[in-house]
């Protein structure tokens, strides 16, 4: 399934966000969005699922969902909104709870959810007994139970340290592989853009404008190679010169000015 | 500069350890010692005539009376009369305090027509009331459980009100990304992530309600312990008087007890 974003603005009363952006996530491709802070990428997000109601334009999609799919348009977030007072087991059975499943098939889909991102052995774990790296593969098994056609991950890494980061970039992207669904991914680490996308979107500072559009040609399962470090250092080198001016200027900006 | 890259100095100086101090440690023992220490010496002050027994009887005498009360089943009547008003005035309090807490947590119109009303009448002591609701319903169990509906439902309101509020907006979020109806949300996010909040109103309401119940059976009631302790007053009977406020004692450790228990087992996610 694809998701289209088309000439979305959005503004919060006077202070403009996004203004115009055209963009689509085309079926099967990570396309990740970076930008500076504050340049409306995570509001976007938020648009293309449907949490947000954009001032003007709209998000449509198009395609079949895969079979068994339960919430074609699934979150991962930032701080992992996990419920404290339920296990890990429970947590992703949260996305199932309101479908008509058997008590059987809802365990099954847990469990499976569950053993694909290494998690069979915490299932009766509470958040709170995890490491923020365990806490976010609960968030994305709970976002893989219901089969999405497109994931949206809102900086899903940034709230974790760059070791334990490393090590589900590479965890993420194998689970990818596997059924390749259409991925929106808003980051503002240039690495982990150029590790997991197909595509990077990059927008300017605020209101958030669509700059670039960069394709990555190099495969994922490739990209940790050494004949494709080269490549790679060259498109983020692109992608750093593209940003730049914008971070700095955004982190020059006061809030309220 | 000697090779190890330590200062040639004369004289080493240890750091000073300047961390100490602002750490409570549990103390079991000496906690109890405290509490029997304080009763031993007003028993020795009783026996030596140092306190006048019709001022204040021995702990020997009080604890005398709580056994002659609790056999003759003068103790079960008040007590069950004044449990009784609790359990009715604090359930009716309690259910009526939720249902408009998680109502003006949820919709912007009830928090808009009830935050003003609770705001007034929360910091009405409510046992003020309570010759009003003698006029409304009779000077019977009705008027006493509505003093104790009253005191308790106020609170309850506001501590299931704020732990509504306190409910992170990211995990509704998260739950109306996953397609979670409304209704269920409530049930699923919105009442257990408020929990800790109303758990900790209900130690409030449980002690608000303690003292309620006293006062309106001192007001006018014929059985209940805070009558028993008013007649036995009245009759300078002493002993029996701190035999009451022992057992009142007794039931507010209870109920904090009951409360801690309930907070260990439902709250154990934190």
């Amino acid at each position: 399934m694809d998701l289209r974003l088309e000439a979305i603005s959005h503004r919060y009363d006077a202070l403009a966000v996004l203004d115009g952006v055209d963009l689509t996530a085309r079926d099967g491709e990570i396309l990740a969005i970076i930008g500076p802070s504050g340049c409306g990428k995570s509001t976007l997000l938020q648009i293309a699922g449907g949490l947000i109601l954009p001032t003007s334009g709209r998000v449509t999609a198009a395609g079949a969902a895969p079979a068994g799919c339960l919430n074609p348009i699934t979150y991962v977030f930032q701080d992992f909104a996990l419920l404290p007072w339920r296990t890990v087991a429970g947590n992703v059975a949260l996305a199932l709870e309101h479908h008509p499943l058997s008590r059987a098939e809802r365990g099954e889909r847990v469990a499976a959810a569950l053993a694909r991102l290494g998690l069979a052995e915490f299932a009766d774990a509470l958040p709170r007994q995890l490491s923020g790296g365990m806490r976010q593969r609960v968030g994305i098994a709970r976002a893989l139970v219901v089969d999405p056609a497109v994931l949206l991950l809102d900086e899903p890494m940034s709230a974790l340290d760059a070791q334990t980061r490393e090590l589900l970039i590479e965890d993420f992207l194998g689970v990818w592989l596997q059924n390749r669904t259409t991925a929106l991914y808003v980051t503002h680490n240039l690495a982990e853009a150029l590790r997991l996308a197909d595509r990077v979107a990059v927008f300017s500072r605020r209101p958030g404008r669509l700059t670039e559009l960069v394709a990555v040609a190099v495969p994922q399962a490739e990209r940790s190679g050494e004949a494709a470090r080269l490549e790679i250092a060259r498109i983020q080198d692109r992608l750093w010169e593209l940003i730049r001016a914008e971070a700095s200027a955004a982190d020059r900006e006061m809030a309220d000015a | 500069m000697p090779e190890d890259g330590t200062t040639a100095s004369p004289a080493r100086r240890p750091v000073p350890f300047r961390g100490g101090g602002f750490i409570v440690r549990p103390q079991r023992i000496v906690g109890s010692v405290g509490l029997i220490a304080l009763v031993a010496l007003w028993q020795l002050g009783s026996t030596r005539g140092w306190i006048s027994p019709l001022m204040a009887p021995a702990p020997s005498e009080v604890i005398a009376a709580l056994v002659v009360i609790a056999q003759d089943g003068t103790l079960a009547t008040h007590l069950l009369a004044s449990l009784g008003r609790i359990g009715g005035g604090w359930a009716l309090g309690t259910l009526a305090g939720l249902a408009a807490g998680l109502a003006m947590g949820i919709f912007s119109l009830a928090r808009a027509v009830g935050l003003p009303v609770v705001s007034a009448l929360f910091p009405i002591p409510k046992i003020a009331l309570l010759p009003l609701l003698i006029l409304w319903f009779g000077i019977g169990e009705p008027s006493k459980v509505a003093t104790i509906a009253l005191g308790t439902f106020f609170p309850t309101v506001i501590a299931t009100f704020s732990g509504v509020d306190g409910v992170p907006r990211s995990l509704i979020r998260m739950a109306q990304s996953f397609g979670v109806p409304p209704a269920r949300i409530v049930w699923s996010i919105v009442l257990p992530g408020a929990l800790p909040g109303i758990l900790a109103g209900f130690r409030i309401t449980a002690s608000i309600a303690l003292i309620l119940v006293v006062a309106a059976e001192m007001i006018g009631a014929e059985y209940g312990i805070g009558a028993f302790i008013l007649q036995a007053g009245n009759l300078m009977r002493t002993d029996q008087l701190l035999a009451g406020v022992v057992v009142l004692s007794i039931l507010g450790l209870l109920v904090a007890g009951t409360l801690s228990w309930a907070e260990r087992v439902l709250l154990r996610w934190r």
